[in-house]
């Protein structure tokens, strides 16, 4: 049986099933969220009941702020999201939804023919790259088949050569989506012109920063997409085996592309003689053992060779010499992710989307303060103030938005004055923050940004490898001056100390890592510099954050409940039942378990 | 966890061959298997793969995965990411400190707790998050971390 016949058995197999799908999210968010009981609850209420459904687990569904999240899809209703989904509410969800045809609207979050709080999250939202990602069975190659995957490869080695394909990526626009930004089409033409054999094709899915998570449900909600775009990418460049470097940490990520490639492998879109070609291309996983440097190419490949990952000296660019000395083209998860379709669809559908130099759409990861925070794709060109208030709903509890960090430790916080930046990779870099894999978290007023700028410090501090003297040591100068603010000892000269470490430390690093190391410090200082100047001169922290600079204090709305005595790690509140309780400052450590205890706000922190 | 049995080690390395550029590998599946890289491991390692035990441990230690001492049956790991230390993370890493009467990197008397934090576990919607083991635990408070805590102490979770 030939490929396309296979296909077609798979496409009128899957049609035939004209039950109701009731999808449950089961990305690792959902699952950390509970949707696995909530699963299980379906799959037993529905045999137990014997209703015409048929209870499937999906990817992401991108709200991560209504995890677990159930979608009911049917030819009469359309699609119904469900959220905040309990194992114990499902029963009577079930029961209306089946019996009386309605479904409590207070369950609903987004619906074809519903009005919700989910239109304005999905509204601005283009998905390319995220398209199956919440609505197929991520461990199903045959929905990622009725979804027209695998159409883009096929189309490419029946109809394309590898130059045509490079072509189109070129002409598309697409740039690197791991961060830096360089034009995919011109990398692979860099490979492919390179001289030696054979050439190795890299994913790298190590996605270090912390606050970003697009590639983990990206590669837990579509495998199959990366594998289609790696296959093409290594027909264009002539590769015949491809990694994926991935962090040990997403181990769901790594279950379900193992399976993804066996599948692939099965039906002849990888191994020997793909689609009855003469292409051969083989695909291997490799876990990431925990080390961020490891996200810039050189060092990956490094560790890949089973060595120490340290970063290499480019040039020679990996197009040139790579992985074990030989060509390599390496890009990222979402990069790869792009492929398919643009060489199904075409060059010119893709670069309609976006902005001048900045092509498509971009993922993101959007997470911390915000009201429904979650894994969205955008067209570029989109501000940042739509993300925040249109897609995100605005600030969580009503606070103030103080800032927008992006690119994570590589990358620095954008204020308020600047949320009409667009986002494309050239306005980002301008306000000193860079366009990054995809982390946007969200900062309110109780954020303090000298302490956010220690954070990122201590981590790429931590995380340097020690190669460069300028980033081993001076980002623990660096972090040193920093820990001293944020302690309440800072000196006058201190902000102009760290101005002048972070450019050397920029200038005299060899890797991105300490390139971009300061970047967080800078824009801090540069957008929040009277934050820094309190810190120093009054000895305070405006957003009552820094724990040296702050006390716990009891206040007249005590009821003497006892709750905050009890939950004292240290001991350091006393007091009679039903009588206003004090804190000894002496013995307090200024945790705030006492404020998060109380029920009667009668904790202020000064 | 038990000590390392030199045949069942042999055998790990053996199933990768000891190709090129299969040390980090290696190092994964022997710590799967023991729960630590312990001395002898490491030392097996290297000779076994023709490698320097210099340059085995080098390989080893430059990766925060890989650990040189026995641990806990459980071990929690604290999200550290951008968003959950925005979000009070490092509240929940001093109640576990205090209620496991143990630091970071360190494990109980008992061998039934090592506490470590992670750089992000990508779960930022349900900040501030932690792992416990295989299981994350999302959108915590104190007290609900001394509850799950208490739980894997009961015997009640696993």
């Amino acid at each position: 049986m030939s490929l396309s016949e296979k296909t077609k058995g798979v496409l009128q197999h899957s049609r035939n099933v004209d039950k109701t799908k009731l999808k449950v999210g089961l990305g690792a968010c959902g699952i950390a969220a509970g949707a696995t009981e909530v699963y299980k609850e379906l799959v037993e209420i529905v045999s137990s009941e014997g209703l015409p459904a048929v209870v499937e687990q999906t990817g992401c569904i991108g709200m991560c702020h209504n995890e677990p999240l159930v979608e009911i899809e049917s030819r009469k209703d359309g699609r119904i999201l469900l959220g905040n989904i309990t194992p114990k509410k499902i029963p009577s969800i079930i029961k209306s939804y089946f019996q009386e045809g309605s479904i409590d609207p207070e369950h609903i979050v987004a619906g074809t023919h519903y009005v919700t709080e989910g239109d304005a999250f999905f509204k601005k939202q283009y998905r390319i790259v995220l398209s199956n990602c919440g609505r197929i069975n991520p461990e199903s190659i045959d929905e990622y088949i009725e979804m027209g995957g695998y159409e883009g490869l096929k189309k490419a080695l029946e109809r394309m050569t590898p130059d045509e394909i490079i072509e189109e990526v070129l002409k598309s626009g697409l740039r690197g989506r791991g961060g830096a930004g360089f034009t995919t089409g011109l990398k692979w033409k860099f490979t492919k012109q390179a001289a030696g054999s054979p050439k190795y094709l890299i994913c790298n899915a190590d996605e270090g920063d912390p606050g970003a998570f697009m590639d983990r449900s990206t590669l837990e909600g579509d495998p199959h997409a990366i594998i289609e775009g790696m296959t093409i990418a290594a027909y264009a460049v002539g590769a015949s085996l491809g990694y994926i470097y991935i962090r040990a940490e997403y181990p769901l990520a790594v279950k379900r592309l193992k399976l993804a490639i066996q599948q692939a492998k099965d039906r002849a879109f990888l191994g020997d003689g793909i689609l009855g070609s003469s292409f051969c291309f083989d695909m291997k996983i490799k876990e990431g053992a925990g080390a961020f440097v490891c996200g810039e190419e050189t060092a990956l490949i490094a560790s890949i060779e089973g060595e120490r990952g340290l970063p290499r000296l480019r040039p020679p660019f990996p197009a040139t010499k790579g992985l074990w000395g030989l060509p390599t083209n390496i890009n990222n998860v979402e990069t790869y992710a792009n492929i398919p379709r643009i060489i199904l669809n075409g060059s010119g559908w893709y670069s309609k989307l976006g902005t001048e130099r900045s092509k498509g759409t971009k993922v993101f990861a959007l997470a911390g303060k915000i009201a429904k925070g979650g894994l969205i794709e955008v067209p570029m060109g989109i501000t940042l103030k739509e993300i925040v208030y249109d897609i995100g709903g605005g600030i969580k509890e009503g606070k103030r938005f103080k800032a927008v960090q992006m690119g994570g430790p590589s990358g620095g916080c954008i204020p308020e004055s600047l949320l009409d930046t667009v986002i494309d990779y050239d306005s980002v870099t301008k306000t000193g923050a860079i366009m990054g894999s995809g982390g946007m978290v969200v900062m309110d007023e109780e954020t303090c940004m000298v302490e956010v700028a220690r954070f990122f410090l201590e981590f790429t501090q931590n995380e340097s490898c020690g190669k460069c003297t300028f980033c081993r040591i001076g980002t623990k100068r660096m972090l040193e001056i920093l820990e001293r603010i944020t302690n309440g000892s800072g000196e006058q000269g201190d902000i102009e100390r760290l101005e002048y470490l972070a450019l050397s430390v920029k200038s005299g690093s060899l890797c991105g890592l300490g390139q971009t190391a300061p970047n967080p410090v800078l824009t801090t200082v540069r957008y929040f510099r009277d934050e820094y100047e309190v810190h120093i001169r009054e000895k305070k922290c405006p957003a009552k954050q820094c724990r040296s600079l702050i006390s716990y204090q009891i206040i007249s709305n005590c009821t003497g409940c006892g709750a905050c005595l009890r939950n004292c790690p240290v001991n350091a509140i006393s007091g009679k039942k039903k009588e206003i309780h004090e804190i000894d400052q002496q013995k307090c450590i200024k945790c705030g378990i006492c404020s998060d205890s109380c029920r009667f706000e009668a904790i202020e922190v000064h | 966890m038990s000590t390392i049995d030199p045949r069942q080690a042999l055998s790990i390395i053996n199933k990768e061959n000891i190709k090129k550029g299969s040390l980090i590998t290696v190092l994964q599946q022997v710590q799967e298997e023991y729960g630590y890289l312990s001395k002898e491991a490491l030392l097996l390692i290297s000779r076994r793969m023709s490698i320097p035990a210099a340059k085995v441990m080098g390989a080893a230690s430059f990766y925060s995965q890989f650990r040189f001492e026995e641990r806990g049956r459980c071990t929690v790991k604290v999200c550290q990411g951008t968003a959950c230390h925005i979000s009070g993370a490092s509240k929940l890493l001093d109640v576990l400190e205090e209620n496991l009467g143990i630091g970071k990197g360190e494990t109980t008397e008992d061998k039934l707790f090592t506490l470590e934090t992670v750089a992000c576990l990508g779960c930022c919607s349900l900040a501030p998050v932690m792992m416990i083991n295989e299981m994350t635990y999302g959108r915590l408070t104190t007290n609900k971390v001394k509850r799950i805590i208490d739980d894997y102490r009961k015997g009640r979770a696993e």
